[in-house]
């Protein structure tokens, strides 16, 4: 058993790397995509602010499996094939870009008024406020509930298996298929996912001690 | 607005300033003129619009009507064709010529009393780090605060983070000094430390427009006081004469009789 195991370790280490490869593009990308939108969301023209209120409480109101589904299956409709891997990253990164949106605008949001104010007496302009003085005090607050959703991104990523590609979780099943063996394989799995993510609460709690600074 | 504006000796020319929020017109056709090196004081009832007047003359606040030009520049608006808001690189350079000191310090509380001080002279005038660190520490030398450089604004007094905010907006040499009411949220025994920083400003000749209820500081430190009531001003004049109990404005009167009820 234990030999089965240890002969099918490089096959799951193949698959670790793709679940690691899919949740940084999706964090990238979303925490890209997510700070542009919840700026716009903040600071932007009427018509953007209703574009992108839109589209994070849609988003946010289907589920995952779902989004994943509808990219995949849905959008060959409409003339949009997407290889499957792509097709997950885009649904999760859709999925998670809506949460960073949320993120952004509390942590903006909670920066008092006449911060910007002061920043705009000095002359700076706007993505200097931003740069310097709004972005800076928002990233105590944006950090946490972020690092929650990095977090949530590593264990979401496990739903691509559903669209046949092989990362930890495909492969794990793949080795339980071939070996019989569910118990000690989910047991590995379940353990590598709690590093990842136990390293990364880990992380951010350094991170949120080395911004305490702040008084509120 | 095309009379020449450049004949005007006047640093800040406030010319039937209007707005209006929503239903409520908070100023009413405002004119007021600052020479240079002039100290003048708007004083007036909560509501009156000194603050707004205020936060229009570095465009924290547009206006509906009027002109408020700064050393013949026009602040919010383009000078050319119809009524448009100037772009916001404009606005920031704009802005960069008038310094404001805000009634809650608003002192960033992530930067330093230094960090602070250096954060426009770098961004906005493009000084090295060096230089920056070397004018910050003049100013924080002038405000008594030398010793407070490397302080967090959080470390600091109120009294003490009024006066870094004057620092910080004075360092960036504006043309005028902007007072929103700066001591208004200090407890009583700091107030004099602030003022007396306020005083050697202007000792030294700095322009000055102040909103403050200080009404002896008022007297001692203004070449003119601005009396204003719903919106509009009501009086102009020198201290003394504005100040004086039979000055003839029925609700100068009023205004002055309740305020020295309240604070003597």
């Amino acid at each position: 058993m234990l030999s089965q195991i240890i002969y099918a370790l490089p096959f799951l280490a193949e698959g670790f790397a793709v679940t690691l490869w899919v949740s940084l593009l999706v964090v990238v990308l979303s925490l890209i995509a997510g700070v542009l939108m919840g700026v716009g969301l903040v600071y932007g023209p009427a018509p953007l602010r209703w574009a992108v209120r839109i589209f994070s409480d849609t988003i946010r109101g289907i589920p995952i499996l779902v989004l994943i589904f509808f990219v995949y299956y849905g959008l060959p409709a409409v003339g949009l094939h997407l290889e499957s891997f792509w097709a997950a990253v885009l649904a999760l990164t859709l999925f998670k870009t809506a949460q960073v949106v949320e993120y952004l605008r509390g942590a903006v949001g909670s920066i008092p008024k006449g911060q910007s104010e002061a920043a705009m007496a000095i002359g700076l302009t706007f993505r200097q406020r931003l740069a310097y003085v709004i972005f800076p005090q928002a990233f105590r607050r944006f950090l946490p509930p972020w690092i929650n959703g990095v977090t949530d991104a590593v264990k979401g990523s496990a739903l691509v298996s559903l669209l046949g590609i092989t990362d930890l979780m495909q492969a794990i099943n793949q080795v339980i298929g071939r070996t019989y063996e569910a118990m000690p394989l989910y047991i590995l799995g379940a353990l590598v996912y709690f590093a990842v993510n136990y390293a990364l609460s880990l992380a951010s709690r350094r991170l949120e001690q080395r911004f305490s600074f702040i008084r509120e | 607005m095309s009379n020449a504006p450049h004949q005007n000796p006047a640093l800040l020319d406030v010319s039937e300033v209007s707005k209006a929020f929503g239903s409520v017109e908070v100023l009413r056709s405002v004119s007021l003129k600052v020479t240079r090196g002039e100290v003048v004081t708007v004083i007036g009832p909560s509501g009156s619009g000194k603050t707004t007047l205020l936060r229009c003359v570095n465009f924290l606040e547009s206006y509906d009507s009027g002109s408020i030009r700064i050393d013949g520049k026009e602040v919010g608006y383009r000078e050319t064709g119809t009524r448009q808001r100037r772009s916001e690189r404009d606005l920031a350079a704009m802005r960069a010529e008038t310094g404001m000191v805000f009634q809650s310090f608003n002192l960033f509380p992530h930067l330093t009393a230094a960090g602070n001080i250096m954060l426009g002279l770098r961004k906005v005038r493009g000084k090295s780090n060096a230089e920056a660190r070397t004018i910050a520490e003049h100013w924080l030398g002038r405000v008594g605060l030398a010793h407070k450089a490397d302080s967090l604004p959080a470390e600091l007094s109120g009294g003490q983070q009024q006066r870094v905010g004057i620092a910080r907006a004075v360092a960036m040499e504006p043309k005028i000094l902007l007072l929103d009411e700066i001591t208004s949220a200090l407890d009583p025994e700091l107030v004099g430390e602030v003022l007396e920083v306020v005083r050697s400003l202007a000792e030294d000749g700095m322009t000055m427009l102040m909103v403050t209820h200080e009404m002896a500081f008022a007297r001692d430190a203004s070449s003119r006081i601005v009396f204003m009531a719903d919106g509009g001003v009501s009086a102009v004049g020198p201290p003394a004469e504005i100040l004086a109990a039979g000055f003839d404005n029925e609700r100068l009167r009023s205004f002055l009789a309740r305020f020295r009820a309240s604070h003597f």
